[in-house]
């Protein structure tokens, strides 16, 4: 297990090596503040095309908030402001130039609690390609809402019923109805903020699948508050403490022999 | 005794006996060495309850009940003979009231005693003038009956009002006694308070629903006796209001009913957009230090008195809709008319829509905005996509409840669509609602027996149908809304 892991602090390579690879994600020197608050304090990340990246750490530590920062949704809250930059395929995304509402297309999030819209299943799906007019025709929105709901793994459960309301599906469906309907949109990164914590082991374990298939065409990021599962569907892992990035590292290093004494204190436990 | 001076000598003693049973359940504890059940004020207020709250219900009562038995005996005293051609006996025990009521006025002024009616029984042509005295003007002579009944009703409410302050004090003296006497150590003093108090909240709801079922009765049975005088089919399906002093009325509500929802449909069209927009507007864009300043500015326009509205509409807009659109358009050269009273009334009801609304959208949870944002929707695709949608049965709501506010509004239509019942498409003639008629067909004469006054308990039971439904249907629909949505 990991009893004999010492505070060997030696090295970071790993995370220098990272840095090499292309990444589809980079973010240097970011600085989240709420009002006087200072959330995130100089965080770097490399993270890597078609893979699942996962965050830790313990509740407060500032997950959500970088989260948040990859799709700018914090430009929502007021009292929030963001420094430092975030690189998608090479372009900053705090970027005067870039409009966030397009981004937020290309940089899907899926939330901690199911947020179906009180409108059909069919319309859930449907909302995102109608804003963004990617349907011509009638057909052709059928054929997106399909493929979404297939790849999302909720086509079988409601094929017959795609005109009744989101709201009236089970926990575990509607949360794979937000997949969906992010998914509907082909974003190319999925971020996914405790997306399993309202649901029951099973719903969990399916969306859990899901992940898995959703690796091959898409960049995920995905906080969780469960080891288990952090361990189950990522590649990598990312831990935050107080609002610093702590340690980031391939996820089975991580859980067998993290680099960082607090990484080990809090997958062995100690706090959060 | 009177009422006031009945109630303080109860409340006196309530307290009298909060005072004592307080004393008294400490002494007892202490006496006998067991451990009060309740805290001792308890069981002070239990006595000071068993004091106030039976014989004040008892005060009720009677009050209510003693002068229904006194008219009864009192109108079985008066003969056939003594009801003049063509009067009703409603209107001699009205005499008979006054009378009554003049003679009381005589002994507190004259400074003379209970004899002096005697005498003035002797002597009946002096009645008049004695009663004119003291402010009692009498037309023609009083009729021997009548003075008798009069006297009759006198001495049975003196009487009456003796036994009323002693049964009434003597309830809560011995209720208030019984329980002192009982209190000890052991007694769910804490209990019986609980009970009195929801025992008083049962109490204050019954009394709004009792009053909004005698409501109703009353117009029931009001408009019933109206349509036994007046035929029915006349009053819903003729397009002539023409009521007329010597009888020979039309009352054809329909030309009422047609300026009614003419004037609200234009007071609508007025208030939901703009409301909406308010709403919209102070919820979603609105920062926090503007918002509380600006939602209870506009909340000031519904505490406006619609008189000011009304004048407002009769001063300004009217004038102004006369000169720069009706004339020129040639379509009209009265001030009143339909569009002004519409146009105020829509200013009025504003800040229900907007208000309610702004309560109902700021509800929509943010979840649901953040998940349309997070799809890349902009922030008015995410309003009108998935907040209205979600906000719209709370919305329908408000919006039939500034409905049934403007159908039934009236200083604002009178003073700005003037009194003309008339059935027209034109929104710059003059007409008026029902309200406006319930009001002119009471005014002056307050005998209820010809259709002419009868007739305001059915506009008034065809209004309240109408708002009721308007309810009913705001139910059902954010009823199925929310089916639909939740
Ligand atoms: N809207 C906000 N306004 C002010 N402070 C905020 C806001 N959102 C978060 N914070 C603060 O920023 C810090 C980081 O919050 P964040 O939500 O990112 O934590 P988290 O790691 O996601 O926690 P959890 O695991 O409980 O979700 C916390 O101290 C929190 O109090
Ligand atoms: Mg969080």
């Amino acid at each position: 297990m990991m009893n004999n892991i010492s505070t060997t602090m030696n090295t970071t390579t790993t995370t220098k090596a990272a840095a090499m690879i292309d990444s589809k994600i980079s973010a240097r020197n970011v600085q989240v503040f709420y009002g006087e608050k200072h959330a995130i304090r100089d965080v770097n990340i490399e993270i890597r095309p078609r893979s699942v990246t996962a965050f830790i750490g313990p509740s407060g530590c500032g997950k959500s908030t970088f989260l948040r920062c990859i799709n700018r949704m914090n430009d929502t809250i007021d009292s929030c402001r963001v420094e430092g930059n975030i690189l998608i395929d090479n372009e900053n995304i705090y970027d005067p130039k870039v409009d966030p509402v397009q981004l937020r297309a290309k940089v899907g999030m899926v939330f901690q609690k199911p947020n179906p819209f009180p409108k059909s299943i069919y319309e859930n799906v449907a909302y995102g390609p109608r804003i963004h007019g990617l349907a011509r025709k009638k057909s052709d929105l059928d054929d997106i809402v399909a493929s979404a709901l297939q790849k999302a793994g909720l086509w079988n459960e409601v094929k017959d019923r795609l005109q009744e309301s989101g709201t009236g599906l089970s926990g575990g469906q509607q949360q794979r109805l937000c997949i969906a309907r992010a998914v509907a949109v082909s974003p190319e990164i999925i971020l996914m903020d405790e997306p399993c914590s309202a649901l029951d082991p099973i719903a969990t374990a399916k969306v859990e699948e899901l992940i898995h298939e959703l690796r091959t065409n898409f960049t995920i990021v995905i906080v969780t508050h469960s080891m288990q599962q952090a361990a189950r569907v990522s590649q990598r892992t990312a831990m935050f403490h107080l609002g610093l990035l702590v340690e980031e590292n391939d996820t089975d290093k991580m859980f067998t022999n993290p680099d960082d004494q607090r990484t080990q204190d809090y997958i062995m436990g100690r706090f959060g | 005794m009177s009422v006031g001076v009945i109630i303080l000598v109860v409340l006196v003693l309530a307290a009298l006996g909060y005072v004592f049973g307080r004393q008294r359940a400490m002494a007892v504890s202490q006496q006998s060495g067991i451990k009060l059940h309740s805290l001792p004020s308890y069981y002070g207020q239990m006595v000071g309850l068993f004091a106030a709250v039976p014989a004040l219900l008892a005060l009720v009562l009677w009050l209510l009940i003693q002068p229904v038995v006194i008219e009864r005996s009192v109108t079985a005293m008066i003969p056939d003979s003594a009801i003049p051609e063509g009067g009703a006996l409603s209107l001699v025990m009205s005499d008979v009231r006054r009378i009554a009521g003049g003679l009381d006025a005589v002994l507190a002024k004259g400074g003379v005693g209970e004899a002096e009616v005697d005498r003035i029984a002797a002597n009946p042509s002096d009645l008049r003038a004695r009663l004119a005295e003291v402010g009692v003007p009498l037309v023609g002579d009083v009729p021997v009956a009548v003075f008798e009944a009069a006297r009759a009703y006198r001495s049975m409410t003196q009487t009456g009002s003796i036994l009323m302050a002693a049964t009434v004090i003597a309830i809560a003296a011995v209720l208030a006694g019984l329980v002192y006497r009982r209190i000890e150590p052991h007694m769910r003093a804490r209990n019986v308070s609980e009970s009195f108090i929801k025992l008083l909240l049962i109490a204050s709801s019954l009394v709004a629903i009792l009053t909004t079922v005698g409501i109703i009765l009353s117009l029931v049975f009001e408009t019933i006796s109206f349509f036994k005088i007046y035929p029915a089919q006349d009053f819903f399906f003729s397009t002539v209001w023409n009521p007329q002093f010597r009888g020979g009325s039309d009352l054809g509500i329909l030309p009422l009913l047609w300026g009614t929802f003419y004037v609200s449909f234009i007071a609508l069209l007025v208030a939901v957009p703009i409301g909406l927009m308010i709403a919209i507007y102070l919820s979603e864009y609105a920062g926090k230090s503007l918002r509380s300043f600006a939602k209870p500015a506009i909340e000031m326009l519904a505490g406006i008195p619609t008189i000011v509205y009304g004048l407002f509409a009769l001063v300004t807009i009217g004038p102004f809709l006369r000169d720069y659109l009706a004339q020129p358009l040639g379509l009209g050269s009265s001030s009143s008319s339909v569009l002004t009273a519409g146009l105020v009334m829509g200013i009025m009801i504003i800040p229900f829509v907007s208000s309610l609304s702004d309560d109902i959208i700021n509800a929509v949870p943010q979840a649901l905005r953040d998940g349309s944002y997070g799809l890349g929707a902009t922030q008015s695709e995410t309003i009108r996509k998935v907040v209205m949608p979600a906000a719209l049965p709370g919305i329908v709501g408000a919006i039939l409840l500034a409905a049934s506010r403007a159908i039934g509004e009236t200083m604002i239509v009178v003073l700005g669509a003037g009194a003309a019942a008339k059935l027209d498409l034109n929104p710059f003639e003059a007409m008026t609602t029902v309200t406006v008629k319930i009001v002119s067909q009471l005014t002056g004469d307050t005998e209820f027996a010809s259709p002419e006054t009868l007739v305001a308990f059915a506009l008034g039971l065809t209004l309240f149908t109408f708002t009721l439904a308007l309810n009913v249907l705001a139910l059902y629909i954010v009823r199925k809304y929310r089916e639909q949505y939740e």
